[in-house]
Parts: C-alpha cells; structure tokens; sequence
C-alpha cells in the first residue's frame, strides 16, 4: 500500500449500529404495548392502536429494523476486516442504509393504518416490496462486490452465512411477494388456496432459516472467535454445518400448516426436514459454544462474553424445541396455542436478540474510538436483566400454552366439549401478565443498553480505521 | 419405460444427497486441513489489539 492510505468504511457500520439500537427500542415497546393489550383490553385504542395492528408493526420492527440493521451492521464489518479491503459500491452503500430506514418508516406509517397485504412477516404493500428489493439488490452488490476485491484468498466462513442471506432472502422476497395490484395501497396474491399458503409459509420458514439464523449465525462465527480471542472450535464443522443448513432449511416450511388442506405427505416432509435440522443446528450450537475450550474463565467477568454463550445455549433450546413441535402429534397439542409464541420468542430474545446485542456492543467501542464501553457494569446489567426477562417470557408462555391445547382438546363424555374458548382466555391472564413483565424486563435492558452507547459516544472520534495489510500465516 | 417428471425429482433429491456427502469427505479429508486452518485465523489477521494472531487453532 502506498500514497494516501486507505480505510475501512465505518462510517456505514456506526449508522446501522446506532439504529440497531434505536429501532430495538422502539419494536420491543411496540412489543410490550401489545403484551399489555392483552392483559388490559381497554388499551386497544382507535382503529389505529389496536392489537391487530400493531402486532405486524412489532414483528417488522424487531424483524427487519432491530435485527436487519444489526445484520447490516455486523455483515459490512466483518466482509471489510476478514477481507482486508474496504467496502465496494460508492453510492450503493449510503442508499442501503437510508433505503432502510425509508422502508422501516414506511412500515410505521401503513401497518397501523390498516394497509397490509396480510401474510405474515411479509405484510407490506407492493411499493414498499419494491423498495425492499432495490435496497436488498443494491446490498448484494455492495456484500459480493467486496467479496470479489478482497485481498487474502479465502473467504472466512462467517461471510459464507452472511452471503447464503442475502441471496436466499432475494428469492423468498421476490417469489412471495408476488401480486397483482389494483391501487397503490391495495393488492392481491399472485396465487390462490393451498398453493398461496404454502408459498407463504415456505417464505415465512425461510426467513427464519436464512434472515434470522444464517445472518446471525454469521455473527457468531466472527464475533465469538474474536471475543474469546481464538479461533473457532473446528473449521471443518463450520463448512459442514453450513451445508448441511443450505441441504435442509428449504424444506421445512410445511409444518406451519399440519392439519390443513395441505396434502399429508407434504406435512410429513415437512416434519422430516424439520427433525434432521437438529443435526447441522446443534453442531453450529457446539462449535460456538466449544470456541471457549481452554478459555472458559474469560465467561466470568466478560459481560459481552456471556451474551454470545447465552445466546448460543438458547439456539440450542429453540433449535430442539422447534424439531419436537414440528412432529405432528405435539403439532395437534402446540399449534396455535402460546406455546407457539413462547417457542418463537426462545429464539428472537433469546438468540436472536442477545447475538445481535453482544456484537453490537463488541462494535460501539471500536466504531467511536474508544477501548471499551462507557461502562462494563451496566453491560453486565443489561445481561442479568435481558436473561430474567426472557426466562420469565418463556417459561410463562410454556404453561399458558400447554393449558390452551390441553383444554381445546378435553371433551366430556358424550364427545361434547369440556371448556368454551373464552374460558381457556380467562384461564390465561395470569401468564400473559407474566410474559408482559419479561417483555418489560427485556426493554430496559435496551433502555440502559442505549444510556451506555451515547455515553460511549460522547466525544468519540469517528475517524475510519486504516486496512491492515493481513498479517503473514504460518505456513 | 416412460420417463416422467416425478423421476427427475427424485434424481434432483438423490444427487443433492450425493453432494452433501462429497462436502462432507472433503471437508473431512487431509487435504483441506492447511487451508482451514488458515481461514479459521483470518478474524486475528489484523493486527489488532487481540493478540491472537499466533495462536494455533483447535487440533480438529
């Protein structure tokens, strides 16, 4: 290298780090809110406040805001230091982020008025699904670009997860949202009956497979190493395990309908793939979790630490618990009970979310100049509180569940039913005031989490940092 | 005997399976040990404040 030196482009990183923050924030309020609403119906205010509408508003909020912009934020630092080359895209790297934030605002405004396209996790109208997919093509470009000018030969596994992502989310996004529209707020789905369902329930399994595990499995092959300072338990997992997500993930989406108008042998394919994910999940899980072999004291007084291994140690459990839920005939007891809920949130607050808090807290420090965050304490805090909250979460949606599916089933015995539906409500308050504390629990940690990072920055210098040419390998 | 569109599946299924497990021989194999193990050090390969950069990965 020689003349003008150049620099990693940081700049991106500390824009989306922030509003991984920021947006966490705000989707897990919209959370709490709803939690509420259902302990106290009264909240349920106007058309525009009410549960219905605010429950994709907090799902595309902690979805694709808190956790796509902590995916952004970990992908384009990590692509840049594991491949010693700064971003490639010039003005495609500004547009990602503001294209973003415009969908993200977007989603804010249209969801509580009602406008929705009304499938799951995919409920934006076709002009925002455009948006998405001109910031998610303009991403690949900036993600793969870099790829392709990086100065060391290989490409490190955690941009492997990452890049499977991008691609896969491309094409669950693309086919998915295919409609037909009649106004600019208003459309309708390319496909009709049992085929519409199953196409929105492939996208809807898959978005959990690629966008919220593959990207954060990304995380944790680069974070976790560098955290505990050593490289990953074994590389060759790290390959297979890889693989053997992109062989399996596909095909699981049919056991979101066990039980419907879906052929049976599709639900038992479905179920299946679903049992022998727990193979490649697991191996993933033990691979993070073993990078500590040999450094397990460093767990005790790294706050940081712990949110990595807590997070992998709830993947471990979800990715189990999914399998066993998957199977049909405790799919005939969960489905559509809170056990659902309880399983989902396992791997949103759990995985998910302490992840993404654990890398972006790995980040503040190093993007604003500092060694480390304003403060070590309120991290080790923020754990405590974040781990209570989602155990109280869980564990309250476990029994409210079980209960549900237990009583909708429970028939006297002249086959009539033993509980009407509302008693099953009634007999659920106790535990949804539970879950609505963990939620609150969960929140303040966010809370402090966003006191600590403005203190971090506060007089912070966001000068990029230099490529460093890679240091030379044993050979 | 007529071909039909369900046997193109099947081959499609099968010869996925049989690239799985060429993956795995391969990454398994001796041949891919060197290259691993350097990729498995590319995050310590900035001269950053980590000091791990000379660390020997795990024996696996």
């Amino acid at each position: 290298m020689s003349g003008t030196q150049t620099t990693y482009n940081d700049k991106v990183v500390r824009q989306f780090a922030v509003m991984t923050v920021i947006w966490g924030i705000v989707g897990m309020l919209v959370g709490v809110i709803i939690a509420a609403q259902l302990v106290w119906p009264e909240l349920n205010i106007g058309p525009w406040l009410t549960y219905g509408r605010l429950r994709p508003l907090h799902t595309n909020a902690v979805i694709f805001a808190f956790g796509g912009c902590a995916l952004f934020a970990t992908s384009y630092w990590c692509v840049q230091r594991t491949g010693h080359t700064r971003l490639w895209g010039g003005p495609l790297i500004p547009f990602t982020f503001w294209g973003w934030q415009i969908v993200i605002l977007l989603a804010a405004i249209t969801l509580p008025l009602g406008i929705t396209q009304g499938k799951e996790y995919a409920e934006l109208e076709w002009p925002i699904d455009i948006l998405i997919t001109l910031v998610w093509v303009s991403y690949g470009l900036v993600f793969f670009g870099t790829i392709a000018k990086r100065t060391v030969s290989h490409i490190y596994v955690a941009n492997w997860f990452f890049g499977s992502m991008i691609i896969a989310v491309a094409l669950l996004h693309l086919v998915n949202s295919a409609v037909v529209p009649v106004s600019l707020t208003r459309s309708y789905s390319a496909y009709s009956g049992v085929q519409d369902a199953m196409i929105q329930w492939w996208y809807g399994h898959n978005a959990v497979g690629f966008f919220l595990t593959a990207g954060f499995l990304g995380m944790m092959y680069y974070f976790v190493p560098k955290q505990a300072g050593r490289p990953v338990y074994s590389y060759r997992l790290s390959v297979v395990h890889f693989w053997a997500l992109i062989f399996t993930y596909m095909w699981a989406g049919p056991h979101h309908l066990h039980y419907t108008a879906l052929p049976d042998w599709t639900q038992s394919v479905g179920m299946i793939f679903s049992l022998i994910l727990l193979a490649p999940s697991w191996g993933g899980m033990i691979n993070g979790i073993m990078t500590l072999s040999g450094a397990w004291h460093k767990l005790r007084d790294d706050p940081i630490l712990k949110f990595l291994i807590t997070s992998l140690s709830f993947y471990g459990m979800s990715t189990f618990e999914g399998p066993m839920m998957s199977i049909k005939t405790v799919n005939a007891l969960s489905h559509y009970t809170d056990w659902t809920v309880g399983h989902v949130h396992s791997g949103a607050l759990g995985w998910v979310a302490m992840v993404s808090i654990g890398s972006i807290y790995y980040l503040l420090p190093r993007l604003f100049g500092k060694s480390e965050m304003y403060s070590t304490k309120l991290v080790t805090t923020h754990f405590w509180i974040a781990t209570i909250g989602t155990v109280l979460y869980i564990a309250s949606m476990w029994i409210a569940g079980v209960m549900q599916g237990l009583m909708w089933r429970a028939v006297n015995a002249d086959g009539t039913l033993a509980y009407s539906f509302v008693e099953s409500v009634k007999g659920s308050y106790p535990f949804w005031a539970i879950r609505w504390l963990g939620g609150v629990l969960f929140l303040s940690g966010m809370l402090l989490m966003a006191y600590n990072m403005f203190k971090t920055m506060a007089g912070g210098n966001t000068k990029d940092a230099p490529v460093i040419a890679p240091v030379a390998h044993h050979a | 005997m007529a071909m039909d569109i369900n046997d193109l599946r099947s081959l499609i299924t099968v010869a996925g399976l049989l690239c799985f497990l060429a993956i795995v021989w391969w990454a398994y194999g001796k041949s891919s040990k060197k290259g691993f193990e350097e990729a498995a050090n590319l995050p310590f390969a900035e001269g950053d404040d980590d000091g791990a950069a000379s660390r020997t990965s795990h024996p696996r």
